[in-house]
């Protein structure tokens, strides 16, 4: 995949779960702009004015734990984020994030990371380029099957596909 | 090497043996959807443009999350699911009322051992109690499978839990849950299978199973399993379902080995704000935490075990005034049977607000909610910040005996020293 995402950075700490990122009222909607005009509302609620598109979210440990909604993952992605960069995910977060279409990958250095540094994302290389602290890091891809659903913008997408439907 | 109990049930569907970190493809079982992420589900659906599901009677709808509906929003998302069940064949759809999709699905013995359970909804490891491998996905994803059904997994690695010992009386499951929380801590066993058994897991219920395969989600476990031993054999056994004994073998492939000795267990309290913040019933001390709300329900303890347990502490005695107390059996036909037995009259005359069975006061969906600087103790399985509520109020999660104490008191309270 020959892909780089970039954007400036909007730390967050550990154990952000679904709640924080989307509060259960709104998880009536499924529209997913609607979903974006609440994300982070509860904990963070100057996020979304300052919020371009591209930019990355870079967390602590345990990012996306709670429900299994993924109206966090799009309201996250619909709000204008390329990717989230955490020390470690709960596990139906990443795979809700994957499937649709807002990348995600773990790295131990996350606290090397400041708010509002500018960053690259290399898909293609497994990279992470900090430009403001001048630093590189490597990360391990998603699995193969995962960047294959990736690739084509997210499971819906991927199945329609492998369907044959238009 | 041996099997685990998640290897094996794989082994047999696939008809070959699996390897810790591969990728298999397979044909869940069973899968099910509620009014909570259902709505995005059909959504997504459509999107995909397939014309029909995979296998319509695979497909279980459940309404419970926002119910009875509270809002034109929800009674809009359940009018949709219906329609949408109609018009694809679902007919396995629980409406309003039936209850709690996790314990529904048990009940009713739709969700049998060696099944492959795929739902949308965290908590779907909860099923794993009763042998089977049960784990959640999003909404995309299901959609997924409404269409081709299949879907993809990557075998993780096990943890082997043993108990030792006896449950004693006044601790359940739900300790047993928070005392692994207290070990692992959440996100403990990411990606990970939680394996239960041991020689004291014969001391354990299917309803205490049920909570502590729950909360296993809060450790970050992929799934949580139990062998199918005598206990389950038996729950099956008086739906007039036989099923077969399985056991993971002696050599079993394990990570690691975490041991609980039931003997020592005591209730136990998880504090605001994370399930992994526990304190021993014991370990109060002198500190006071008053309680403004004591809420038996949800799919982590508003079982029979745990309202008759409840009940028979509250008999005779009365919720403190100052103190609100809401119970919400898990679903209709329980409530039935606590009525006919007496259990309902109990709470109403201690002084308790008995709710239609859903899934209540567990995600602040409407009834039962805590204002800021207020507590609540609850059954439930989460305490995250506004998780009940203002982002404020104190949520305590313990067992049924240890909410019905503490309502009686108006603070956490031992629930020993009433039984
Ligand atoms: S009771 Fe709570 S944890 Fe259980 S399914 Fe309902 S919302 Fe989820």
């Amino acid at each position: 995949m020959n892909k780089s995402l970039n954007g400036k950075v909007f730390k967050f700490g550990d154990d952000i779960d679904t709640g924080q990122i989307i509060p259960g009222k709104y998880v009536v909607l499924t529209d997913p702009d609607e979903l974006a005009s609440h994300v982070f509302e509860d904990i963070a609620p100057e996020f979304k004015s300052k919020v371009e598109l591209g930019d990355i979210i870079v967390a602590g440990k345990n990012f996306g734990t709670g429900s299994s909604r993924e109206h966090a993952p799009k309201a996250i992605k619909f709000s204008g984020i390329s990717a989230v960069i955490a020390k470690s995910f709960a596990r139906i977060f990443y795979r809700n994030a994957i499937n649709i279409g807002l990348f995600a990958i773990t790295l131990p250095q996350v606290d090397e990371f400041k708010e509002n540094d500018q960053i690259t994302i290399n898909l293609n290389e497994g990279k992470v380029i900090n430009h403001t602290q001048g630093k590189e890091y490597e990360f391990e891809l998603p699995h193969k099957v995962m960047l294959d659903i990736f690739a084509e913008g997210g499971i819906i997408p991927f199945t329609k596909k492998e369907l044959n439907l238009k | 090497m041996g099997s685990n109990l998640m290897k094996k049930i794989f082994a047999k569907k696939l008809g070959r043996e699996v390897k810790v970190e591969e990728i298999i493809y397979i044909e869940p079982d069973l899968v099910m959807t509620h009014d909570h992420q259902g709505p995005m589900t059909i959504r997504e659906f459509e999107n995909i443009g397939a014309d029909s599901l995979w296998n319509p009677d695979k497909v279980i709808f459940v309404m419970d999350h926002r119910t009875p509906s509270q809002t034109l929003v929800a009674v809009e998302n359940h009018q949709k699911l219906r329609k949408f069940a109609k018009k694809y064949g679902v007919t396995k759809f629980f409406d309003v009322g039936e209850g709690v999709c996790h314990d529904l699905v048990a009940e009713k013995a739709l969700v049998r051992p060696e099944m492959v359970y795929i739902a949308t909804d965290s908590h779907t490891v909860t099923e794993g109690a009763l042998g089977l491998f049960a784990t959640g996905v999003g909404s995309s994803e299901m959609a997924s499978i409404f269409a081709t059904g299949r879907v993809w997994l990557k075998i993780p690695e096990t943890i082997k839990v043993t108990l030792k010992g006896t449950l004693q009386k006044g601790v359940y499951g739900k300790d047993i849950a928070l005392r692994l929380l207290e070990i692992i801590k959440t996100g403990g066993a990411d990606y990970k299978v939680l394996e239960f058994g041991g020689p004291g897991a014969s001391s354990v219920s299917v309803a205490s199973r049920m909570s502590l395969c729950n909360m296993c989600l809060e450790m970050g476990a992929k799934t949580a399993i139990f062998p199918v031993d005598n206990v389950t054999v038996e729950y099956y056994k008086e739906k007039g379902v036989g099923v077969q004994e399985l056991y993971p073998d002696e050599d079993g492939e394990y990570i690691s080995e975490i041991i609980v000795d039931l003997d020592q267990l005591e209730p136990l309290i998880a504090f605001p704000f994370s399930p992994d913040n526990v304190r021993s019933v014991s370990q109060l001390g002198d500190d006071v935490y008053e309680l403004n709300q004591s809420v038996i329900g949800t799919c982590t303890g508003a079982r029979y075990e745990d309202l008759k347990v409840a009940a028979d502490i509250l008999k005779g005695r009365q919720v403190k005034s100052g103190t609100r107390m809401l119970i919400v059996p898990a679903t209709k036909d329980l409530m039935l049977r606590c009525t006919q037995e007496g259990i309902i009259e109990t709470f109403l005359k201690a002084g308790a607000m008995v709710n239609v069975p859903c899934c209540g006061p567990c995600g602040a969906y409407g009834m039962g909610v805590v204002a800021e600087d207020e507590s609540t103790i609850t059954t439930g399985s989460r305490n995250f910040v506004a998780r009940m509520g203002a982002p404020g109020a104190h949520i305590y999660l313990s067992n049924a005996a240890t909410a019905a104490a503490s309502a009686i008191e108006g603070k956490l309270t031992d629930p020993r020293k009433y039984l």
